[in-house]
């Protein structure tokens, strides 16, 4: 009985992860599910929708648009999560610029926008074949492994901008520095990409075109 | 929140992604595709991350600087893919993948070799070039 109970302290006092989360995900069902739940799955839903509009549409315009979508969604996922910090980065950084520059790459490679009848490829239906077995296979893992997982999102935010600025300039300063040069090779190699074209197109157009187009595809 | 809700839905966008890349046939829609799979890999990042700064007291955050990391990572590669498409639109007059089939094997095998007699060398070797 004693020892029974000595185990039964011992094992809920040990702080891996599996045996924490499991006691308290017995007493959360599937069926009962909580508010934030429920606010999960109707953004994930409409997530989810976007997303595989963007992928189907015919309309290239409408796919970024429907992107934008997507990308809203998830940071609202983020903000459900309580990533709060980074839930703001992805608005900021991923509506802000990159859909922004997706969309300046359709408007510069395809100058009649509209319906365009050729966006898919012949392979779809084998993509489609591929995309939904994976499917399958990944969501039927992820399900059972982590069915009994419980994420307690309780208490103190885990993604603040205290926690994340804390965790990122303690234990990431070194990949952070790194990242800065990599995002400065990035800009240096896009100029240069732009601008070998330039050369090729700077005898045949006037200085200034050329210097106001290569303003534009930077 | 059970912490199959997001792995779900990330599994599911990521296989969204996997059908934009393989079926989509213009290159700015497959940089859009390949958009929502880095965006499901952060969903997982950030869910797996929350649970485990609970649960296992872990103050690293590794979870949430990876998510960083990989949005700057992507922002740089959508820059630089973009300006690849872009240049390529320039040289070729299309961004269409399915044409791009230079350095394709199975049609001209040993075409290089012996000189391709058509008028496609100079755009296969100008395409080697810049590769």
């Amino acid at each position: 009985m004693s020892l029974a109970a000595a185990a039964a302290t011992v094992a809920h006092t040990t702080t891996t992860a599996a045996s924490a989360t499991t006691t308290t995900a017995d007493t959360h069902g599937f069926l009962s599910p909580t508010g934030v739940e429920i606010a999960f799955l109707l953004v994930g839903l409409v997530t989810l929708g976007a997303a595989i509009v963007t992928v189907t549409t015919r309309q290239l315009v409408h796919a970024a648009l429907w992107l934008v979508v997507t990308l809203g969604g998830l940071a609202v996922e983020y903000l459900l999560l309580t990533a709060e910090f980074i839930a703001w980065v992805q608005v900021l950084i991923y509506v802000g610029s990159v859909v922004v520059l997706l969309l300046f790459g359709l408007m510069l490679t395809r100058a009649p926008i509209g319906r365009s009848p050729d966006a898919d490829s012949g392979n779809r239906w084998a993509a489609l074949t591929v995309a939904v077995a994976s499917a399958a296979a990944l969501v039927w893992v992820v399900v059972d492994a982590f069915r009994a997982t419980w994420i307690d999102l309780d208490g103190a935010a885990a993604g603040s901008t205290e926690v994340t600025g804390k965790a990122l300039f303690q234990n990431w300063v070194l990949p952070f520095e790194a990242l800065s040069v990599l995002l400065l090779a990035a800009l240096v190699g896009a100029i240069v990409l732009s601008r070998k074209a330039k050369t090729n197109a700077a005898d045949t157009a006037t200085g200034g075109k050329a210097d106001a187009d290569k303003e534009r595809a930077r | 929140m059970h912490l199959a809700y997001p792995a779900v839905l990330s599994a599911l966008l990521f296989c969204t992604g996997l059908y934009g890349v393989l079926a989509r046939r213009n290159a700015i829609l497959v940089l859009m595709s390949v958009e929502l799979m880095l965006n499901a890999v952060n969903l997982n990042l950030v869910a797996f991350d929350v649970w485990l700064s609970k649960a296992a007291e872990e103050t690293l955050h590794s979870g949430q600087a990876l998510t960083l990391f990989t949005i700057a990572i992507a922002a740089a590669e959508i820059g630089i893919g973009l300006a690849i498409v872009l240049a390529v639109h320039r040289n070729r007059g299309t961004a269409d993948i399915d044409k791009l089939r230079d350095t394709a094997e199975g049609h001209e095998t040993d075409g290089h070799d012996t000189g391709s007699p058509d008028s496609e060398a100079p755009a296969a070797q100008k395409a080697e070039a810049t590769a």
